[in-house]
């Protein structure tokens, strides 16, 4: 049996009809149709389904779509605006932190998630912070870094 | 050579952009019009036959539009083509758990999962075996009819007199080890969509590094031309060699999207990925080096068995790279090789980064430890004297044109203070150090072929700039930003000029795959080429412009010029609008092909001979806690050499990515089979890769060098640095406490065991 519910995400309203067990990633990938969000596993082991809800990190392959309602979803086509890259974004992109990309929208929204509740981490939590993304091919060295300098770039906007 | 302009930049990746906002298109993101989802019924059994497959009650359920089995597709394949071994889905028999056996085209997921559940087959479970010493000793399984004693193949190479060396020898050492069974885990799954347009011409998407030999298989198996086929690749969320082979999920999409008339979608579910597998072989080595008095290296002696799993795969090319391996990075005079590639009930193994490399090198570099501790050498200067140079012939003939491999062990010495604290670390702390090397390319394609590895096409016009076409295939690694450089410091433009197109049969010219580390190598040579033809067609009005000769001239930051006169100058732009007016439209194809190189009359000696090799010397510093076993990387000192590097960034992405995938291999990383041949631990919770709180602090250096024969100068950079990361760790182990290890992975029970027994006065080499 569907069910109809009001999902928010990036700020925009999406009514739709789920079957009370549809994941959140599914909903976000297939029926509100914003790919950007990766699934790795399904099984909550990879980070990549990563999305915030009020902020938060949550594993979207874990969290049931009708458990969302009322909630603000942010998903990485919500990050940047318009043409212009948030500076997580563009940090990943100078240090060369991309290579596969498949991890880079969850490991993005992790670090966005730190950076939001620590604007000054040391890389110890940095390192803590994206624990729960996996990422094959860099070895996370440059996604340290990328975080790293995306800190002390957002701490030059604010002063 | 060093006048580049956009060679040697660390530019940022072209599909950064995209990927930083999760707009770049992975297979799965992909839906057309009308798309049904196709699943794949698995065997329960590792070893049975296939007795009755009953589907009716699956095709009665609503929104189930097809079911196909192994007789939809009863022809086999494999990406060794005169060996073919696999199916698409299972026929007759199943060789592993996990093996398809039946696939479904629904609607949406959900039924198409509820179809698996309706479809009904009978086994007659027949004995199975997991283990290759015991598959060749087990005359009541026989996993494939042609493979007496579930031997797959086996092979023997001998040069030299290894019996005479060894004899002369001063010292020799004998060792056994053993490897373990490691998955590439990429993060995206499997993935392709298939569809058949009005005129039956089939067009497939998928998440592979192969689209050529996937356009290949997918005519043996469909039956259909090359010509009404259409391979293109989306963003490729990393492979490794995982996705180096074709996938069932690719042929099942195909074949349902036939039955069902309707563009099908099949994506893997992580345990699929572990199913497919085609991961690292483990292999089980017995190793033999004679040396002199002075520490050079007379002869090895190397036996290796390689579990092979269920099917044929990459099988009989990793055999016999393994074998290839042993020639360098280090001078050996006289070299023998007996292997055998053994079937197990199992998942498939095959190409993984550094394929044939990874497990001879954590032997052979264990071993020059121990042996230079017996010799009362350092390990260094061991390394340092058996060194290969450029211009080295192996005795396999395998021509080595550039090495500045000694360069690496200098640089990985002295950046990591290895000579000071080698053997002088506190208890628990230890150092130590592995080198290595890897092909850049093939010398032959999988298939009797003369046609060139690579080929690429430029076209310029003045609406819509310079676009490079090309076959080969960016999986992540890079390779759409790094041919657009060779194009652009060719054509004296920026990078971000040359639009890139890539990774389609139809639409780009032919190229071989991202494999064996031969996109940078070759698939440049290619782009590089059809740049010159570019230029020299430019060139010819440009002279006439300049009052010139048009072999004087050059193309550098946008303008065309005398090399020996650049006061006057023709801008690019203008130079391709007046040779369109004047000739036509402006296009140029090149194209790559590797040296045939071999040797005649020995088994399998055309397998690692390329065109030139990339080096790695690595120095690691670890932490064991004597209390729990655990062992914490602390730092890794890489020097690599790949030539020239292209895009030096990408080339440090390589490296440390190597660092850190070998290092889960040396330390945690291992699927374990249950004693039914179920894999016990098919995710990524259970099984563990590194995360970023197990990273090492890495410095790498990059080691001047320059290869003449490459596209300015580069090599491979994406498999070598993998070579020397695990004996490295291994042997910082042996540094901190003093014990051996000849098993992978090293994981701390095993060291608690081994600090237990030597302290118990046991033996102290596991």
């Amino acid at each position: 049996m569907k069910k109809l519910i009001t999902l928010n995400i990036n700020g925009q309203e999406f009514d739709l009809a789920v079957s009370p067990r549809d994941l959140l990633v599914d909903v976000i990938r297939r029926k509100v149709g914003l790919t950007g969000t990766k699934k790795g596993c399904g099984q909550g082991d990879c980070g990549a389904c990563t999305v915030l809800m009020d902020g938060r990190p949550i594993l979207s392959c874990l969290t049931l779509a009708v458990a969302c309602q009322g909630r603000r979803i942010q998903t990485i086509e919500g990050l940047s605006e318009g043409d212009k890259l948030h500076p997580i974004q563009e940090s990943f992109v100078e240090h060369g932190a991309v290579q596969c990309g498949f991890c880079t929208p969850g490991m993005i929204l992790s670090a966005k998630a730190l950076l939001d509740r620590n604007p000054h981490p040391s890389e110890e939590e940095i390192k803590l912070g994206i624990a729960g993304n996996l990422c094959r091919c860099t070895g996370y060295k440059k996604i340290v870094e990328s975080i790293a300098g995306a800190a002390e770039k957002m701490a030059e906007g604010e002063g | 050579m060093k006048d580049l302009t956009v060679v040697g930049k660390s530019l940022p990746r072209v599909d950064a952009p995209a990927k930083v906002r999760g707009e770049a298109l992975y297979s799965d993101d992909l839906v057309l019009p009308h798309m049904a989802f196709g699943k794949i019924k698995r065997s329960p059994h590792a070893h049975a036959l296939i007795t009755s497959i009953h589907y009716e009650r699956a095709l009665a359920l609503p929104g189930v539009l097809a079911v196909i089995t192994g007789e939809d597709a009863p022809t086999a394949y494999g990406i060794v083509p005169q060996a073919p071994t696999e199916y698409a889905l299972a026929v007759d028999k199943v060789r592993y758990a996990g093996e398809g056996v039946a696939a479904v085209a629904a609607v949406d997921e959900e039924t198409a999962e509820e179809a698996l559940e309706r479809i009904e087959v009978e086994y007659e479970v027949l004995p199975a075996v997991f283990d290759p010493l015991e598959a060749m000793e087990r005359p009541d399984v026989v996993i494939h009819a042609k493979a007496k004693n579930n031997v797959m193949y086996e092979g023997k190479q001998e040069f030299g007199d290894v019996d005479k060396a060894m004899a002369a020898s001063d010292f020799v050492l004998e060792r056994r080890f053993k490897t373990s069974y490691v998955n590439h885990a990429f993060l995206e799954p499997h993935s392709a969509l298939a569809h058949f347009d009005a005129n039956g011409f089939l067009t497939v998407y998928s998440s592979t590094q192969i689209p050529h030999y996937l356009h290949r298989t997918l005519s043996l198996v469909l039956a259909l031309p090359m010509n009404r086929i259409r391979v293109s690749v989306p963003a490729v969320g990393g492979g490794f060699g995982g996705k180096g082979e074709v996938a069932s999920s690719e042929l099942c999409a195909a074949l349902l999207a036939r039955k069902t008339g309707r563009p099908v979608k099949v994506t893997y579910e992580r345990s699929e990925v572990f199913a497919q597998h085609k991961g690292r072989h483990p292999c089980v080595m017995e190793m033999k080096i004679g040396v002199s008095r002075e520490g050079i290296i007379q002869a090895v002696d190397f036996d290796n068995i390689l579990d092979g799993g269920a099917y044929g795969g990459w099988g009989i090319i990793v055999l016999f790279y393994t074998a290839a391996m042993i020639h360098l990075p280090y001078k050996v005079p006289n070299a023998r090789f007996h292997g055998r590639r053994v079937y197990t009930n199992k998942p498939t193994t095959g190409a993984m980064r550094g394929l044939g490399g990874v497990q001879p090198r954590f032997a052979m570099e264990s071993m020059l430890e121990d042996i230079a501790k017996e010799l009362g050498m350092s390990p260094y200067d061991l390394r340092l004297r058996n060194a290969v140079e450029s211009g080295y012939t192996t005795r396999s003939n395998v021509y080595v044109p550039q090495a500045e491999f000694k360069k690496c062990l200098e640089t990985a010495a002295e950046r990591s203070g290895y000579l000071e604290k080698q053997g002088k670390l506190p208890p628990g702390r230890g150092i130590g150090m592995a080198g290595g090397y890897y092909i850049s390319g093939t010398a032959y394609t999988l298939y009797m072929s003369y046609k060139p590895h690579s080929s690429a096409l430029i076209r310029v016009d003045t609406e819509g700039g310079i676009t490079l076409y090309t076959g080969a295939t960016d999986i992540g690694q890079g390779s759409n930003t790094v041919l657009p450089m060779i194009a652009a410091e060719e054509l004296g433009v920026e990078a971000s000029e040359v639009h890139i197109i890539s990774g389609d049969t139809q639409l780009t010219p032919f190229d071989l795959g991202s494999f064996a580390s031969r996109v940078t190598y070759g698939a440049g040579q290619a782009v590089r080429s059809a740049a010159q033809a570019i230029n020299r067609k430019l060139y010819e009005v440009a002279a006439v412009e300049l009052g010139v000769r048009a072999d004087q001239l050059i193309s550098r930051e946008g303008r065309i010029f005398s090399r020996y006169e650049p006061v006057r100058t023709l801008d690019f732009t203008a130079a391709v609008a007046k040779y369109i007016d004047a000739r036509g439209p402006l296009s140029a194809m090149g194209h790559y092909s590797p040296p045939r190189k071999g040797m005649k009359g020995v088994q399998g000696a055309n397998i690692g001979q390329s065109p030139t090799f990339g080096f790695s010397a690595q120095v690691t510093e670890v932490e064991v806690d004597l209390e729990t076993g655990q062992v914490k990387v602390l730092k890794v000192t890489e020097a690599g050499d790949c030539g020239q590097p292209i895009n030096p960034m990408s080339v440090e992405g390589q490296v440390e990515g190597s660092i850190v995938m070998g290092m889960g291999q040396a330390l945690f990383e291992e699927i374990k089979v249950g004693s039914d041949g179920r894999l016990l631990n098919p995710s990524l919770h259970d099984y563990k890769i590194p995360t970023a709180i197990d990273i090492p602090e890495i410095d790498s250096t990059i080691v001047e060098s320059y290869d003449p024969s490459a596209p300015f100068g580069a090599k491979e950079s994406g498999e070598g640095p993998i070579q020397p990361v695990i004996p490295a760790i291994a042997n910082a182990i042996c540094d901190a406490i003093g014990v051996r290890f000849l098993e992978l992975p090293i994981t701390a029970e095993k060291i608690l065991q081994a600090l237990k027994d030597k302290n118990s006065g046991k033996s102290v080499s596991l």
